[in-house]
This record gives structure tokens, C-alpha cells and sequence, in this order.
């Protein structure tokens, strides 16, 4: 449904945007992800038809962008950046006018309103004027706007920045009961929103797709993927003696301390180049006599991925 | 989902026009400042007209309206740029701009959508004034006709104005610079036709840049209209401003969207 290709972008000397290329199917929800000033909300602003690129395009439901903006903008619904509405309208003249461009009339237009607005919860507010509504409200209104015509193509940059967490939840779930029909493309530098809701990740820095997967995919670059922790209730030879242990072990590339309770000794083993070292760990405590009260293997830290992929970006606000 | 979104829609740029012009025209009289300006031009047309030592319109010894129609242009000059200023300027300040041009609207509906509100808003405010045609009819035997063709030439007028006015809002967000320079580029177009203007051009320019110049007067174009006379090449003058300043502003919004 969405077809980037090498979309370019720059601001005089300066390229936000450098040769960013990928496709969002039906059914698919695309976490575009990326430190502050990567040119996550520049791409979009191309996607989307407001941004003319310096060069590349994208195609959005058969349509090419830069020949037929406006079936593009049809087919799109776009939550932009800070969710920006009227401030003086209120919900329901705002969403009316919206439902009016996009061609939506009389009783059929009344009642898409209505049961869009019940979907993001806005019933209490609609005749107050916007900028008298909380952010979580304006996000909504926002959230409105942009599937007010059912769209097959939905874009949000940042849908849930700044929301408390129970909004956050609701934001999620709203995308989550949509992502079966649609296409979704969504920007964030949340990671837990990509484990929460999305299919499949890009990881964009400094204006360059660095990584594109499924969210497992990408855990599975992390340092951190396979690595187990392990908790010794009866460790006969102290904390030491267990630790050499773990070390001297074939998978094993470091053991870090972790936080044991009760006199437990836990620990934190770290594998060589992501194999799966829980068995032989198992294996080793039953020879060892060690009564073990935790034994588990991690799939990966997104944020460390993350982190590391972009280290040294993304500090300005 | 529902059928609602299911069935074809129209991409008629003329319905996504009047949304455009239907929202904007609503969106001035949300705030105070629709009824605020009304009171003014009200008020300010009033004093203009009936004062004595200003319109003189009791001591003109004839009932007919020269007096108030003597004073729109300079009213205009300070009135229609606070009404043009917040067109293109105020959405880019509150960001709304990025979603004005990523829904369905072909650019020129847009543009064309927000003049026409502006334009319509100042009709109202002129139409207000009506109770002083009743009152010269009252009074006197007025040349209805000449009384017309004078609100035709302040409409018009009111109209070139605005289409300056929402070029130069395109140019910036902040809407005080708008003001200052639309009153500034409004002034140049009124006085450009102005007897010591011409006298000081005519020193030193070639005569046909003295009528080029003369040419894009409003006050001179305003004056023969409101004297009854409804010239063609005048009408022409004022659609074709209109157009150019609104051809201009559809450049700039897209030139400017970042
Ligand atoms: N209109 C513009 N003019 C100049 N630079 C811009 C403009 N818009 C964005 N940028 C720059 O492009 C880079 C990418 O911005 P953006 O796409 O907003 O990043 P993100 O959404 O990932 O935080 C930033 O460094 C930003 O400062
Ligand atoms: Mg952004």
C-alpha cells in the first residue's frame, strides 16, 4: 500500500532526509523509529504530500505522489506531528469540515462522525473549542481527522507523544482493533510502543534507514538476545564460585551481577554472538546441585538496539 | 467499517471550495474580533460621514452618499489588512497548515476558498451600512444608481485589498508583520494615482511609466466608479489584481509549506 523509494530530502546544504526506501502492506503496523531529527516527520510530510522531495517518491495505493497528490491525500489519513487543529473550532464543526473535503455527505456523513467519535472516546467535549482541550483530548481529535473517512493508508508522526500512559493504552489499542484493514505507518521514539503494537520496525538516523525488521529481528541484534539470567538459592561456594562457574562455560561471553533477594545469588550471563546457552546453563546447575529460583532467557532490549545503532544522536529536542 | 467510507467520493473542487470558504467564513465570527471589526467599520463610516468638520453631509445641501463612499479607501487601508492578516499567517502559526494541504484540497480551492470568506466577511460588514442609504432616501431624492454602482467599486476595491493582503499573509506567520506590510503595499496601490505623486513621478520618469503607474490605482479606478460611471476596463482592473494577487499566493503557500 506504501511504497517509499529512495525518497530524498534537503534543506539547503543540509539532507534530513538521504535515500530512505521501504513498503507498508495491508494488514502490516510499520514503527518508524528514530532519535529526534533523524527525518522520521520529514519523510512523512513526503508521504503525505505536503513536503515536495528533492528527489525519490513514494507511491500510495497505486498512486504516485509527485503526478497525483490529491488521489494520494484521498486514500491517506494523516495524524500529523503535535496533532495541529483549528483552535477556535470545536470537534464538531472541525470534524464536520473534515468530513466535508473528504466528500462525506448528509446522514452517511453525520453517522461516521458519530461512531468515530465513540471510537476515540470524544462524546463529552465536542462542542468545546479546541484549544480549551487537554492534550490527550486533542490528540483524539487529531486521531478523529485522520480515520474520519475509514482510510486504507494511515500515517501518525508520534501518535502518542506526550499522553499519560492510560491514554497511551488507548492510543494503542485504538491501532491495534485497525491494523487488520490498513496499512499503518507510525513514528515514535517510544520503544515499547514498537513491542506494543507494531509488526515490523524501521530504524532510520540521521536521515538513513540503519536497521528494518520485525521487532523480534531487531532483538535479536541486542547484546542482550539469549542472555539469562539465572538465581542460585544454595550457593555453597558464594557468589565467586558460582560466577566462575557460569564464565567458564562454552556460550558464554560475560557474567554480570543482577539483584538477587533473600540471600540468592542472580546473575546475568551473557552469550557469544546470540546462541542460546539456557540448556547448558540448566545443564550445569542440575550437575552443580544448585536449586535454582529463576532460570530464564531474554529475547533481545530493543532500547539497547536502539541505542546502540544511533549512539551519540538524537539529543536535541 | 461502515458504508460511509466505502462509497465513491466526489473530488469536486468546487464543494472542497465552499467547505474551505464555509469554514473560514464561520471562523470569523467564532472570536470577538468579527464583531469588534463590524462595530468599527460601522462606527468609523458613521463619524466620517455625519461629522461636519469630515463627510460634511449636512452641509453638502444634497442627499446622496459621496461623503461615505469619500472615505472607504483610507478605512479599507488600515481595516482590510487586519482582516487579510490572519489568512495564510495563522495556520502556519498553529501548524494547521500541514493538514489544510495534506486533505483532498486542490491548492487553488484552498486559496480561493479562504479570499472569498475574507471577501464575503468584508461584504457583510459593507452591507451593515445600509441604514444610511435608507437614511439619504429618507432625506432626499439620491441617485440610487450612482449609490450602487459606489458599493460595486467599494466591494471591488475591498477585494483587491484582500487579495494583497493574503499574498503578503502567505509570506510570513506572524500576522503584526502582515499588517504592516499589506497597509504599506495597500497605500502604494491607493496613492500611486494621487496628483503629487504623479507630479513628482512625471519629473524625472517616461510617460508611459507615469500611466502604468496611474494605471494601478485603486483611488483613482474607486473614485470614477463611485461617481456612477461602472467602466469595463475598471472592472477588469480590479478581477485581474485579484487574480494575480491570488495567483501569487497560491506560489507562495507552496513554495513556503515547510
Ligand atoms: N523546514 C526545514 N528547514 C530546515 N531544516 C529542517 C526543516 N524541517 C526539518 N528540518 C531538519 O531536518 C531534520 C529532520 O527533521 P525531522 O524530520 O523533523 O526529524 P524527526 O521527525 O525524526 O525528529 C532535523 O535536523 C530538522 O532540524
Ligand atoms: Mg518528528
Amino acid at each position: 500500500m506504501i511504497e517509499i523509494k529512495h525518497l530524498v530530502k534537503r534543506f539547503g546544504p543540509f539532507t534530513a532526509v538521504d535515500g530512505v526506501s521501504f513498503t507498508v502492506q495491508r494488514g502490516e503496523v510499520l514503527g518508524f523509529l528514530g532519535p529526534n531529527g533523524a527525518g522520521k516527520s520529514t519523510t512523512m510530510k513526503m508521504v503525505t504530500g505536503f513536503l515536495t522531495p528533492t528527489s525519490g517518491t513514494a507511491v500510495v495505493a497505486g498512486h504516485d505522489v509527485s503526478k497525483e497528490p490529491l488521489k494520494v491525500k484521498q486514500v491517506i489519513g494523516y495524524l500529523p506531528e503535535g496533532a495541529p487543529a483549528y483552535a477556535d473550532m470545536t470537534p464538531e464543526s472541525f470534524l464536520n469540515f473534515v468530513a466535508g473535503v473528504r466528500g462525506l455527505k448528509g446522514r452517511a456523513k453525520t453517522e461516521r462522525i458519530e461512531a468515530v467519535v465513540r471510537m476515540v472516546h470524544l462524546e463529552g467535549v465536542m462542542r468545546q473549542t479546541i484549544d480549551t482541550l487537554s492534550k490527550g483530548f486533542k490528540r483524539r481529535v487529531g486521531l478523529a481527522q485522520a480515520i474520519l473517512h475509514d482510510p486504507d493508508v494511515l500515517i501518525m508522526d508520534e501518535p502518542t507523544d506526550g499522553l499519560d500512559p492510560n491514554q497511551k493504552h488507548e492510543v494503542r489499542s485504538l491501532i491495534k482493533s485497525m491494523a487488520a484493514t490498513k496499512a499503518i505507518l507510525l513514528s515514535t521514539h517510544i520503544l515499547e510502543e514498537v513491542e506494543a503494537v507494531c509488526t515490523r520496525a524501521v530504524i532510520i538516523n540521521r536521515g538513513k534507514i540503519i536497521a528494518d525488521g520485525t521487532p523480534s529481528q531487531l532483538q535479536a541484534k541486542s547484546r542482550f538476545h539469549n542472555a539469562v539470567t539465572v538465581t542460585v538459592r544454595n550457593a555453597s561456594g558464594g557468589a565467586a564460585a558460582v560466577r566462575g562457574d557460569l564464565r567458564s562455560l562454552g556460550g558464554v561471553s560475560d557474567v554480570q551481577e543482577a539483584p538477587g533477594r533473600n540471600g540468592a545469588v542472580s546473575f546475568l550471563v551473557l552469550p557469544k554472538g546470540g546462541r542460546a546457552i539456557i540448556d547448558e546453563i540448566g545443564h550445569h546447575a542440575r550437575t552443580k546441585g544448585w536449586e535454582l529460583d529463576e532460570l530464564h532467557a531474554e529475547a533481545g532490549r530493543l532500547d539497547e538496539v536502539f541505542r546502540s545503532m544511533t549512539a551519540g544522536e538524537g539529543v536535541k529536542a | 467499517m461502515t458504508t460511509a467510507a466505502t462509497t465513491p467520493r466526489s473530488l469536486n473542487p468546487l464543494s472542497r471550495t465552499l467547505c474551505v470558504l464555509k469554514r473560514e467564513l464561520a471562523g470569523y465570527f467564532v472570536t470577538p474580533v468579527a464583531y469588534v471589526f463590524i462595530v468599527i467599520f460601522l462606527f468609523v463610516t458613521g463619524v466620517f460621514t455625519w461629522s461636519k468638520d469630515l463627510g460634511g453631509f449636512f452641509d453638502r445641501g444634497q442627499a446622496d452618499l459621496g461623503a461615505f463612499f469619500y472615505f472607504h479607501p483610507w478605512l479599507y487601508l488600515f481595516l482590510i489588512p487586519a482582516i487579510s492578516m490572519r489568512l495564510w499567517a495563522e495556520e502556519r502559526k498553529q501548524g494547521t497548515i500541514e493538514l489544510l494541504m495534506t486533505l483532498p484540497i486542490p491548492l487553488p480551492a484552498a486559496v480561493l476558498g479562504k479570499f472569498l470568506a475574507a471577501w464575503a466577511f468584508a461584504g457583510i460588514a459593507l452591507a451593515m451600512t445600509f441604514p444610511m442609504w435608507v437614511t439619504v432616501n429618507y432625506l432626499g431624492k439620491p441617485d440610487n444608481g450612482v449609490i450602487v454602482a459606489a458599493y460595486i467599486g467599494s466591494f471591488l476595491m475591498a477585494g483587491g485589498f484582500l487579495a494583497v493582503g493574503s499574498f503578503v499573509s502567505a509570506l510570513t506567520k506572524n500576522q503584526v508583520i502582515a499588517f504592516v506590510i499589506t497597509v504599506v503595499l495597500c497605500f502604494g496601490f491607493l496613492i500611486s494615482g494621487y496628483a503629487p505623486v504623479m507630479d513628482m513621478l512625471s519629473g524625472w520618469a517616461p510617460a508611459a511609466v507615469v500611466d502604468a503607474v496611474a494605471g494601478f490605482s485603486f483611488l483613482t479606478r474607486f473614485d470614477s466608479i463611485s461617481k456612477g460611471v461602472i467602466d469595463l476596463r475598471d472592472l477588469v482592473f480590479f478581477f485581474s489584481m485579484i487574480a494575480v494577487f491570488l495567483f501569487a499566493t497560491a506560489i507562495v503557500v507552496d513554495a513556503k509549506k515547510a
